[in-house]
């Protein structure tokens, strides 16, 4: 409709011109969409799903992109922070090189509040811990027939085991060097009597350690950073965001590549041994009679072998080389035992299939046996395919794991979650992270998974089309 | 129904024979053999030693002698135990293994009909919702992390009240078996809950049910005599692979544990590559597993008279 003022009544030129073309009836048709759009459209709806597909992209990104941003080797050792929880203290002190020490000097002054006066000699670091003491406790005409030195990290009370011993000397003092870390220990000197038998003259002290490094070992390490740095300052060990495992590994970087191989195994695995599933499936179903009764009698009796019996089984035949992950045996082991199941699922669909009015039509118009399974039933099959996959995906993962974890899994040192969760789970009382984060990132990607799965299998279920 | 029960035992007796076959191949076939462990044996002891176990015959000879000794109930020597019969190993510790596995399969099927159940019941409410994030938990968290954090769960309990209320682990009394058993059974529980809730939904809709609503019968009538007996039905059909699951489950359990049951015992001759042990458990297990499967399908077609009519 062209403008009208009230004065100008008469039409004008405009009032006959055509309509644009684009101007139409009311529509009642909504586009066509394809039987895809429409799965993707309503697995969009899903929050739960479309939130999935999301954290299986994040996951991936993470394992893939991981190693380039996150450059530390996997298998290098951290030796100053082995277990280390993640956020631990990195503080470290610059301490001169290790002096050999022979005994305390005549200006120690000995401790007077327990019988033997045993003391800390100098600083106690991670380098050494040093002790000496007199035999003020023994009464006159005892003689000294040695000394047994413990230590432990709980505090003692009284009737406990003194805890590890170190060392049984004649000396009147002792030098630790054993493994220190930086906690607290209890040391414990006990005098022995003429047989070489503890007596009841024992003394326990705390000692607080204190992390140290000499400056060679940090320029060595690169902590130093260029800056110049002198005995006594305070410097920052490496980063572990995650902690580190009992050898001291970096945590994050082993659950980058750990997790590469889980994924690997996890999705690579479903994806092959489903494709030898719908392309044997495909054939039985099409071929029919004799030929389809046998090779599912074949497919039935390998379902019905214990799956994870013969995955040890199939593991130990292949078995793993040395400096091989292994990874291939576990792969190849997979698709052997766990084709059959799509194997008879896709048979089924495609029986179903044959028998639709649209295959008869397309059979009259002289479609060739190609074009019936390429461009008909495997099409039709491909929605329950890809659920299969889907779910197929975490009990892939977790057979990864469970091998993993009885040992038959990966070689290491290649790191996978499982074998992450089976070295975590020795020290989990102590360090509870080892296990904790390989855990929890297969509990997220098997959920993400299953959640996925659920959504797809809803979308992609043609009965719930057009139904809201 | 006799001809139907027939025909899946024949299949059953090959299905077996099959996975002794594969077995015995794939055994075979493994780089490295048990007598090789020993480092004294000079080649006439060898000799002796093959000549003890059969190991110098031809490989079909001992195929043979393999497959008739099996039909007879006889899987051999240990080779890495001396003169036990792998007969006395089965008889020993699979006895350990079974009580685990029907304890966890109870509390399993219990466990699922019941929250399967209650989540129908107040569907789409907070228990429906609470007990479905639960079993997605459950359905996540792999069982040896679920064993792991129950047996750390019992450490901390016990060192709380200062007396073992529960044992962390080992075997003997009833009281061991309760926690091992729930955490076996879990997975299954979840997937059985999902299975009995999706079940209920659907019969919610059936006619019988709306003919049991207009004839007026009270609402816990129609849950306990109409709903829950026909959901039952599904959930049935997957315990013979649950069982599957079950027992090989029983492995990651019997090892944190610490349970001398068959699992963790197979687990120790694959790793000492014990010959015998290996084959007479996996067919035994690859048996045991074939006939439940055959009986739990049996047991559905005396439960659901539809199924019988046309096998």
């Amino acid at each position: 409709m062209s403008e009208q003022t009230d004065t100008s009544w008469q039409p004008s030129a405009s009032d006959f011109a055509p309509k644009p073309k684009h101007q139409t009836a009311d529509v009642i048709t909504r586009p066509a969409m394809s039987y895809w759009q429409d799965a993707w459209r309503r697995l969009k709806e899903n929050k739960r799903a479309l939130f999935s597909l999301y954290l299986i992209f994040g996951l991936i990104t993470f394992t893939l992109a991981g190693p380039h941003l996150w450059t530390i080797d996997p298998s290098a050792q951290d030796l100053d922070q082995i277990g280390m929880a993640p956020g631990a203290d990195r503080n470290v002190t610059i301490a001169p090189a290790y002096q050999p020490w022979y005994g305390p000097t005549s200006d120690v002054i000995y401790a007077d509040d327990n019988p033997l006066g045993l003391v800390l000699v100098g600083d106690a670091t991670s380098q050494a811990v040093r002790l000496a003491w007199q035999e003020t406790g023994l009464g006159a005409g005892q003689t000294n027939y040695g000394y047994k030195i413990y230590r432990t990290l709980f505090a003692l009370n009284v009737g406990d085991a003194f805890g590890l011993p170190l060392m049984e000397t004649q000396n009147h003092y002792f030098e630790d060097r054993l493994d220190l870390q930086p906690t607290d220990y209890y040391y414990t000197v006990v005098a022995l009597d003429k047989q070489g038998v503890e007596t009841d003259q024992s003394t326990t002290i705390q000692i607080s350690v204190k992390r140290v490094i000499t400056m060679l070992e940090a320029q060595k390490r690169g902590l130093t950073q260029n800056k110049t740095v002198a005995e006594g300052d305070q410097i920052k060990l490496a980063l572990h965001p995650f902690g580190t495992d009992y050898l001291g590994r970096d945590m994050l970087a082993r659950l980058i590549y750990g997790g590469q191989v889980s994924l690997f195994i996890g999705i690579f695995a479903p994806l092959l041994y489903v494709l030898l599933g719908v392309i044997y499936g495909s054939i039985a179903g099409f071929l029919g009679g004799a030929v389809d009764q046998l090779m599912m009698r074949f497919a039935d009796f390998a379902v019905a072998l214990p799956f994870l019996l013969f995955m040890i089984l199939l593991k130990v035949i292949f078995g793993i080389g040395p400096g091989e992950s292994g990874v291939l045996p576990m792969l190849v082991a997979m698709v052997i035992l766990l084709w059959p199941a799509p194997a008879r699922l896709v048979r089924g669909q495609i029986l179903q299939i044959r028998e639709e009015g649209y295959i008869n039509a397309s059979k009259l118009l002289g479609a060739s046996t190609n074009y019936l399974v390429l461009r008909h039933m495997i099409p039709n099959t491909m929605g329950v395919i890809l659920v299969t996959i889907t779910f197929q995906v975490p009990s892939a993962i977790f057979t990864e794991a469970f091998l993993s974890f009885i040992g038959m899994g990966v070689a290491p040192p290649t790191p996978s979650w499982g074998s992450m969760c089976n070295d975590g789970i020795k020290s989990m009382l102590t360090r509870p992270h080892e296990l904790f984060f390989p855990a929890l990132f297969i509990s997220i990607t098997v959920l993400a998974f299953n959640l996925l799965g659920d959504g797809l299998r809803d979308a992609l279920d043609a009965r719930m089309r057009n139904r809201e | 129904m006799l001809r139907y029960t027939l025909k899946r035992l024949v299949l059953g007796v090959l299905t077996v024979w099959f996975i002794a076959t594969a077995t015995f191949f794939g055994m075979h076939a493994v780089p490295g053999d048990p007598l090789s462990n020993d480092k004294s044996t000079t080649a006439q002891i060898r000799a002796n030693l093959e000549a003890k176990y059969g190991l110098d015959k031809p490989l079909i000879t001992q195929y043979a002698i393999y497959l008739k000794n099996i039909s007879q109930g006889d899987f051999g020597i240990s080779f890495t135990q001396e003169n036990r019969q792998v007969n006395d190993i089965i008889k020993e510790h699979f006895p350990i293994s079974a009580i685990l596995g029907i304890l966890a399969i109870v509390f399993a099927a219990l466990g699922g009909i019941l929250w399967g159940a209650l989540t129908a019941l107040y569907r789409n409410r907070w228990p429906d919702s609470v007990i479905m994030f639960l079993v997605i938990l459950g359905i996540s968290v792999p069982s040896f992390v679920v064993a792991a954090i129950s047996q750390m769960f019992l450490v901390n309990i016990n060192a709380f009240a200062g007396t073992t209320i529960l044992p962390v682990g080992g075997w003997g009394t009833v009281w061991h078996m309760i926690v091992p058993a729930m955490v076996l059974g879990l997975s299954t529980m979840a997937y059985l809950t999902r299975l009995m809730r999706s079940s209920m939904l659907e019969i919610v809709n059936t006619d019988y049910i709306r003919t049991a609503q207009s004839k007026g019968l009270p609402k816990t009538r129609i849950f306990s005599r109409h709903q829950l007996r026909n959901a039952i039905l599904p959930v049935v059909t997957v315990l013979g692979p649950a069982i599957a699951g079950i027992t090989t489950g029983g492995f990651v359990v019997e090892i944190v544990f610490a349970i001398p049951g068959l699992g963790r015992y197979f687990v120790e001759a694959i790793q000492q590559l014990d010959y015998t042990v290996i084959m007479g458990t996996t067919v035994f297990y690859g048996a045991f597993l074939v006939f439940m499967v055959i009986l739990v399908d049996l047991l559905y077609g005396w439960i659901d008279p539809r199924v019988r009519i046309n096998p």
